[in-house]
């Protein structure tokens, strides 16, 4: 299953963003590009010349992609689902180290931006592992699924909240404040601004990883019918793509307090009445 | 002379408690009587004077508060030594177990390497103050080993009188420190503290009073057995000693105000000693707080603590003051463990006092350190230390990771803290959810401001003494050691205490332990990247949205002068200022410690 997830993740994760540009194409009246051009993309940058601002700036990111990798491997083998969520934790503050690090004012406030998202989506990611475990009694990810009942059937409050950060995590709209995949931002391209050739490459794979894995973790809702539940996480999916067409950049202070917001109705909420029923 | 003194005194001191620990390696815990009549006249003695200074100083400086409380709790000794002084029978008065042994090593190793710090921070201190601050450095050196000495009286005292004795020693130690540069803002919080604390005296006396009163015994052992079977009065004052000791929301004032102190005095009161007594005796009762109302009560207020001081830290720019809110935070989680007072909680709290004493003491060393060389503590200084002070920047992003990120100590605490919580009650847990968020905003925004490149000087660290920078590599080591010695710590010295109080014991499972030590592996690559230092790549300038002049830092503006490029962070102060947010947690907490004695009544 590691091996698997190593392989076919980046392809998979290609193939899927593909998707998305195609998808967004066509909802604005576009062709969109083949299926497989991020993959095109990707191996075109790294034949390119590799510009930095700050000679260690790429260091942050090969362990970005190194940590994504090893979270992934984490969690397609069914460990600890805490565990899993602080390596990726790990992971991501690499990335906005190496943000950081390029010291170019638009790298860093791009930064920042992913730090607030981080604050934001935190509590709804652990709570959503709470919930797991509540229900369950376990943490492990092997345990989880083998759970009898579709997860989502108790948790359909951290299910909402966890689609409501979703676009966070894939730098969607109206979430998309750190970077975003769109040609322009006012921040020109936010944390990747000062990125380039196989460093920017690396960042693109190791975002086809994490994607993933985060729909790895949203199919855990539904895990425990396999197919079903890759079905209905692909639709997630697509909701992401519609929700990404749909709305426009949010600001910070509505992302952080309406992610806060969500997290505490629907989120505790649901903990709190999975507490009284399930005891 | 005195470096030679104070260096071997904490030579001893260490070697002491480590022999200890290898001493009593594989022993239980072990009970001494100690029976004579001169101990408790010489207590009563140094009590005497110390009263009679306290009173004395709250007099000259018109602090009637000050003055009336110690006067108050002094009649209450007296009182009750004429009255029940004969009668006292005391078992057992020193103790030694697995939790005062770490305690022990806490005190031993962090505070002595801090008093040894404090050797060449202070004669710099003198150095960069000679018009201001009287040089005072051999009352000062005094006072601390003094702190150390008490502070290891509480953890091996059984006898409560005692252990009250030592307790407002550590008070008394603590007021002089704070007040050390004797200016007007110096007094102001060193009475702060003393009031605060001489309240916290109080509750103490007044818990012990009770204890004697209702029960008939003065020893702690005793009292944490009758609590099991619900005498909860004494546990509750003695709480309340504990949390005005430990700065739990309401009484958070005094160690914010501490920081006024020279730095050493900051990293002795915020990670080995003082605040660590607070949470200690809290966390003896916790397995009489299980399952009670009051425990819950207690745990609310901890996690309140906890969170509140999480989302202040935030909107803190004084590396100081930002430290102080973070460590306001941690112990309100220990609090939060003790009150549950599950074995699962235990085992997470003891983590917690490990790591948070050795990395918060190596994290206010570096800013006291690099504030002698930048002439700021603001964290909008720090940029660009990576260049100015390259090995400062690394031990302090040494400590700052190992406040918050995995696989360091802080994290495996807060991960044990969160599965301790969920089996006891998942909403205690939403607390620690949403302050842990919070401070990992806080750190990371930290430890990118200190990495970032900007127009710096360089070669800033000259001239930083050796014995000044040993301590700090030593705590880094530790800071690092310790998480690849977690397994170790946890099977040594954390189980057997936890197996001794409740029979039961709870560790990582050996799969996690393999995880977490690849990751410490890994991460300790990092550093291994630098030999491609700027290898196959080509370094151009930063984009700045107009023509750089020369560097990545200067750029022409629209109005044709040459500007510098400035960064600055997010504080968010419309959301997570001081002002609105700590009267919330004054306010809320105020309300839990009414509940907390209201809860006893009925």
């Amino acid at each position: 299953m590691i091996m698997a997830y190593i392989v076919f993740a980046p392809i998979l994760g290609a193939v899927l963003s593909g998707l998305d540009r195609r998808l967004t194409a066509r909802m604005q009246g576009r062709v969109g590009p083949p299926i497989l051009q991020p993959l095109y993309d990707a191996l075109k940058l790294i034949q390119k010349e590799n510009l930095v601002v700050r000679r260690s700036q790429n260091f942050y990111i090969l362990f970005f992609l190194i940590f994504i990798i090893f979270t992934g491997a984490l969690f397609f083998a069914g460990k600890d689902l805490l565990l899993v969520i602080f390596a990726l934790t790990l992971a991501d503050i690499f990335f906005v180290l190496g943000g950081y690090k390029a010291s170019s004012p638009y790298s860093i406030i791009g930064s920042q931006r992913a730090l607030i998202q981080m604050m934001a989506y935190e509590p709804i990611v652990i709570l959503a592992a709470v919930g797991m475990y509540m229900v369950t009694k376990s943490f492990y990810i092997a345990d989880i699924i083998s759970y009898s009942k579709p997860l989502c059937y108790y948790l359909p409050g951290l299910l909402f909240a966890f689609i409501y950060i979703l676009t966070m995590k894939f730098s969607k709209s109206p979430f998309d404040l750190a970077y975003s995949h769109h040609a322009h931002q006012e921040l020109v391209k936010g944390m990747t601004t000062e990125f380039s050739g196989r460093t920017l490459a690396a960042i693109e794979v190791a975002h086809w990883y994490e994607n993933i894995l985060i729909l790895g973790f949203v199919w855990l809702f539904f895990a425990n019918n396999i197919f079903a539940g890759m079905a209905l996480t692909l639709l997630v999916y697509i909701a992401t793509i519609f929700i990404d067409n749909t709305f426009a950049r949010a600001k910070w202070e509505l992302t952080l307090l309406s992610a806060w917001g969500v997290g505490l109705l629907f989120g505790v909420g649901n903990v709190i009445f999975l507490f009284f029923v399930k005891r | 002379m005195r470096a030679i003194v104070i260096t071997s005194a904490a030579i001893i001191l260490s070697a002491g408690s480590i022999a200890l620990l290898i001493i009593n390696f594989h022993r239980e815990a072990q009970y001494f009587s100690l029976d004579s009549p001169y101990i408790d006249k010489a207590i009563l003695f140094i009590d005497t004077l110390l009263t009679g200074y306290i009173f004395y100083m709250g007099w000259r400086y018109k602090r009637y508060i000050v003055s009336g409380l110690i006067l108050l709790q002094f009649l209450i000794i007296i009182f009750f030594e004429m009255k029940y002084g004969p009668d006292i029978i005391v078992d057992h008065a020193l103790f030694v177990d697995k939790f005062s042994i770490i305690m022990a090593l806490i005190i031993g190793v962090v505070g002595s390497l801090t008093s040894v710090y404090a050797i060449g921070y202070m004669k710099e201190f003198h150095l960069q103050h000679k018009a201001e601050f009287k040089d005072n450095r051999r009352f000062f050196s005094f006072l601390m080993f003094i702190f150390l000495s008490a502070m290891l009286g509480i953890v091996f005292s059984n006898n409560l009188l005692w252990l009250y004795f030592f307790w407002e020693i550590t008070t008394a130690c603590s007021f002089l420190l704070i007040g050390y540069k004797k200016n007007k803002e110096a007094m102001d919080n060193a009475f702060q503290a003393l009031k605060i604390n001489l309240l916290g005296g109080l509750a103490f006396l007044i818990g012990i009073l009770c204890l004697y009163r209702f029960y008939g015994v003065v020893e702690l052992d005793k009292a944490v057995y009758l609590g099991k079977l619900g005498a909860m009065v004494p546990i509750a004052f003695i709480s309340l000693a504990g949390f005005t000791k430990s700065a739990q929301m309401p009484f958070s004032s005094w160690l914010l105000g501490a920081m006024v102190a020279p730095t050493p005095v900051s990293a002795l009161l915020h990670s080995s000693t003082m605040v660590k007594a607070g949470v200690y005796i809290v966390l003896r009762f916790a397995s009489a707080l299980q399952g009670t109302m009051l425990g819950f009560v207690i745990a609310l207020t901890g996690g309140t603590t906890f969170l509140i001081a999480s989302l202040i830290a935030i909107s803190q720019s004084d590396a100081k003051k930002a430290l102080a809110y973070s460590t306001i935070s941690n112990l309100g989680l220990i609090v939060l463990c003790a009150g549950v007072g599950t074995y699962e909680a235990m085992w997470a709290a003891m983590l917690l006092i490990i790591f948070h004493a050795v990395t918060k003491c190596l994290l206010f060393l570096c800013v006291g350190t690099i504030e002698h060389r930048i002439h700021s503590r603001d964290i909008e200084d720090m940029s660009g230390l990576i260049i100015s002070m390259p090995k400062m920047s690394i031990m302090i992003q040494i400590g700052m990771v190992g406040m918050f990120l995995a696989p360091f100590g802080m994290l495996i605490s807060k991960w044990a803290v969160l599965k301790a919580l969920v089996d006891f009650n998942p909403l205690l847990a939403v607390f620690v959810i949403f302050g842990s968020s919070a401070a990992l905003f806080f750190w990371v925004k930290w430890l990118g401001k200190i990495i970032t490149v900007v127009n710096k000087e360089q070669g800033l660290e000259d001239g930083i003494g050796r014995i000044e920078a040993t301590p700090l590599y030593i705590l880094a080591f530790l800071t690092v050691g310790l998480c690849g010695l977690f397994p170790f710590v946890s099977t040594a010295l954390i189980q057997p205490y936890v197996v001794e109080i409740y029979g039961i014991t709870l560790t990582m499972s050996q799969g996690n332990i393999v995880i977490m030590s690849i990751m410490l592996a890994m991460v300790m690559l990092f550093p291994l990247s630098f030999v491609n230092y700027g290898k196959r790549v080509k370094v151009v300038d930063a984009y700045l949205g107009a023509a750089n002049i020369e560097t990545s830092t200067r750029f022409r503006s629209v109005a044709g002068g040459v500007k510098d490029m400035g960064m600055k962070n997010y504080y968010m102060e419309k959301y997570f200022g001081e002002a609105k947010l700590y009267r919330f947690g004054i306010l809320f907490c105020f309300i839990f410690i009414i509940f907390m004695f209201m809860v006893l009544v009925r």
